[in-house]
């Protein structure tokens, strides 16, 4: 009666997706030519594939009441437990330094430059996380403050010849200060507005560097962007791409490690608090606005960093790198890894700018798989791949 | 200062404003209900064109007397767009209900990511002619260098609109339910009200406006593409916040002051910013005041 019910439940939803999806999936109209090419055999694409996923959809939301009701009494994972396991943690690690030291002389340079980006994705990410994870304020414009860190490179070597090393600094500091003049308007406001208002903002910022010819170049963007020097010695392509690849790694490991220890500091508390419960933590002496700043800043900064980091590796940018797409995508690496989790946002990082190099044929279902990914994570597992750990006491006999 | 161009960019305003309005309405309902930003919202509007014009081109291809294919097309739009709002719901939204607020907004934001690229794959990323559906009336000739046949079908579309909804929520028996949902969801389904039925009502009702504005704005400018949705999305969702979100006479006022306020400012200063000031807008009205014209400031409860 029940399996009667279910194909029941699933021949229906088949149907309504058949009809919901006709007139886009089905008809294609070239308006040159006038005529219409009819496409049947999505509509049968569209039908099977509804009545499956209908079904494995009710059978993951019935598992998700019932893991509910049970109570999640081990809720650490296999990776988890890993991860604070002492035994596997350290050689594991351990595997991993070794691994990525020997990464750019194992690996073809391509490799190596695509592991640069889902490097500085993973800084991204990381940056991120301090602002969404950490103090729960969802921030949709971040690549706003990662075309500053970029611009204020480019610009500062283009006008007044300074190096990388001296605009890594600057660029994390002239996105810092974006991050304040953003987050002292909208301090007040509560999470959905704060989410539209830094939309706008990174648009605001796109738009400018777009339109703002004599400052920015406008769409052309500037080129000729030198690669980070080493004491002035001169050195081949291939050998600089190893150079910027380790510079990325010691970048992702300082991000790490001032992310653990901000974590839980005095700061990560309070934010971590704040997210949880603004009144309640105000009642208990937080200071709401310096602390939010403080989390804008500080994730801005990264993203300056990584800037300066991303116009040294392509040696070109202009306003196009920098469109609300890459603020999704790196929004889409903290959601997937785990918000708040610096073990997720590296595996989520990794794994959103790794596979589409790799599955280059599936390029064009990128971002719609981003799509379904945001809306699968959040229903189904909302903690993330790596789920954060928050400290606890248990009181054991 | 020119007269004449004044009043052509007021009623230029005022079009751009109607068409705000008609997606606002959308948002405003939504928030008012569930207290959540339906960032797809854009991406029904966006639909509705679409298929708007899909079935417009099918039906004229078939040799049908062009006010039947208006009629026929407009109710097409206005259906799927529906069955789409009342879909997407019920995927993306339902199941978090009793989630924190951020899993709501983000599962809103891949839902319109992937409808933008749903419809980028099924049809096409270039920008696709869309036939004027509004005919030039004989009889406003004599007017039409001051506003078009099109942009006067706008407006009175828009009143309609905005009329037959006023009735709706003021003296239908779902209005009223929509109205106690609002206020108190527990009272409400204390009280006999089928929350789950008023939240889908609300998101067909708010759909279908958006796919009025599609197909207005799409014959009035005159091609879509996947990505019309967003920016129009954005503004309307500013015109809401900037009356009051929640408010539905808040969201028709507020989008008619961003259509005059950016009319009259790429009127008259420069059209390369005509983006950057709506956001800028939107930051200002936030910052002074942020339970916009005819909002109600909350308290917040402890």
């Amino acid at each position: 009666m029940t399996a009667q019910n279910e194909i029941k439940k699933s021949i229906l939803a088949s149907l309504w997706f058949m009809f919901l999806t006709f007139p886009i999936m089905v008809i294609k109209v070239n308006t040159v030519t006038n005529s219409i090419e009819w496409r049947w055999h999505n509509m049968a694409i569209v039908g099977i594939g509804a009545f499956f996923l209908s079904m494995l959809w009710r059978y993951l939301l019935k598992r998700k009441e019932e893991g509910r009701k049970k109570d999640q009494s081990d809720g650490l994972s296999i990776v988890q437990r890993l991860l604070h396991e002492r035994r596997f943690a350290l050689p594991g690690l351990m595997i991993i330094g070794i691994f990525t030291l020997l990464f750019p002389h194992i690996f073809s340079m391509y490799q190596t430059n695509i592991m640069i980006s889902a490097l500085i994705f993973v800084v991204l990410g990381l940056g991120l996380n301090i602002v969404i994870g950490l103090a729960g304020l969802l921030v949709l414009g971040y690549a706003a403050f990662f075309a500053v860190g970029a611009y204020s490179y480019a610009l500062l070597n283009l006008h007044y010849g300074i190096g990388f090393w001296i605009a890594l600094p600057i660029g994390g500091i002239f996105a810092a200060l974006f991050g304040i003049l953003l987050g002292y308007p909208v301090l007040r406001l509560r999470g959905d507005y704060l989410a539209i208002v830094t939309l706008g903002f990174g648009e605001i910022i796109r738009l400018v560097l777009e339109n703002w010819n004599e400052f920015s170049f406008g769409p052309s963007g500037i080129k000729n962007i030198p690669k980070p020097g080493f004491f002035g010695i001169e050195m081949s392509m291939h050998t600089t791409t190893i150079y910027i690849f380790y510079i990325v790694v010691v970048l992702v490991i300082f991000t790490i490690f001032v992310i653990n220890r901000l974590k839980n500091s005095r700061i990560g508390r309070a934010w971590v608090a704040l997210k949880d419960d603004e009144i309640a933590s105000q009642a208990m002496g937080i200071d709401k606005a310096k602390t939010k700043l403080r989390a804008f800043a500080l994730g801005a900064t990264w993203a300056g960093m990584a800037g300066v980091v991303f116009a040294s590796k392509t040696t070109f940018i202009n306003p196009a790198s920098f469109t609300l797409w890459e603020s999704v995508i790196i929004l889409c690496t903290v959601v997937l890894g785990g918000m708040g989790s610096i073990a997720g946002v590296i595996a989520g990082a990794l794994l959103l700018i790794l596979l589409p190099e790799y599955m280059r044929d599936f390029g064009q279902f990128r971002m719609i798989t981003f799509g379904a990914v945001l809306i699968l994570m959040m229903i189904f597992r909302p903690g993330g791949m790596i789920e954060d750990v928050r400290k606890t006491y248990k009181f054991e006999k | 200062m020119d007269f004449e161009y004044f009043t052509q960019l007021f009623l230029g305003g005022l079009t751009r404003g109607s068409i705000y309005a008609l997606i606002a309405l959308g948002y405003t309902m939504v928030y008012g209900i569930i207290e959540l930003i339906n960032f797809a919202h854009g991406e029904i509007y966006m639909i509705g064109a679409f298929t708007g014009l899909i079935i417009s081109s099918v039906l004229t291809m078939m040799g049908m007397p062009t006010l039947a294919v208006i009629v026929l097309a407009g109710m097409a739009a206005i259906i799927y767009s529906c069955s789409y709002g009342y879909t997407i719901e019920k995927i993306a939204y339902k199941p978090l209900r009793n989630a924190p607020r951020l899993s709501a907004l983000i599962s809103a934001i891949g839902m319109s990511l992937f409808l933008q690229n749903y419809v980028l794959l099924a049809q096409t990323s270039d920008f696709l002619p869309f036939p004027s559906l509004v005919p030039n009336f004989a009889f406003w000739e004599p007017y039409s260098h001051i506003i078009s046949s099109a942009e006067l079908m706008i407006l009175l579309t828009t009143l309609i609109v905005m009329i037959l909804l006023t009735l709706l929520i003021k003296f239908t028996k779902i209005g009223k339910a929509m109205r106690a949902t609002s206020q108190d969801k527990v009272m409400a389904s204390l009280l006999g009200i089928n929350v789950d039925q008023v939240i889908s009502a609300t998101f067909v009702v708010g759909s279908a406006t958006a796919a009025i504005g599609g197909i207005l704005i799409a014959s009035h400018i005159g091609q879509i593409n996947f990505y019309m949705g967003f920016i129009a999305g954005i503004k309307a969702f500013v015109a809401a916040v900037l009356g009051g979100i929640g408010s539905i006479p808040g969201a028709v006022l507020g989008s008619f002051v961003l259509g005059w306020t950016e009319s009259f400012f790429t009127g008259y200063i420069s059209s390369d910013y005509e983006d950057v000031f709506a956001f800028i807008f939107l930051v200002v009205i936030l910052i002074f005041r942020p339970s916009g014209i005819l909002g109600r400031s909350q308290a917040q409860k402890v």
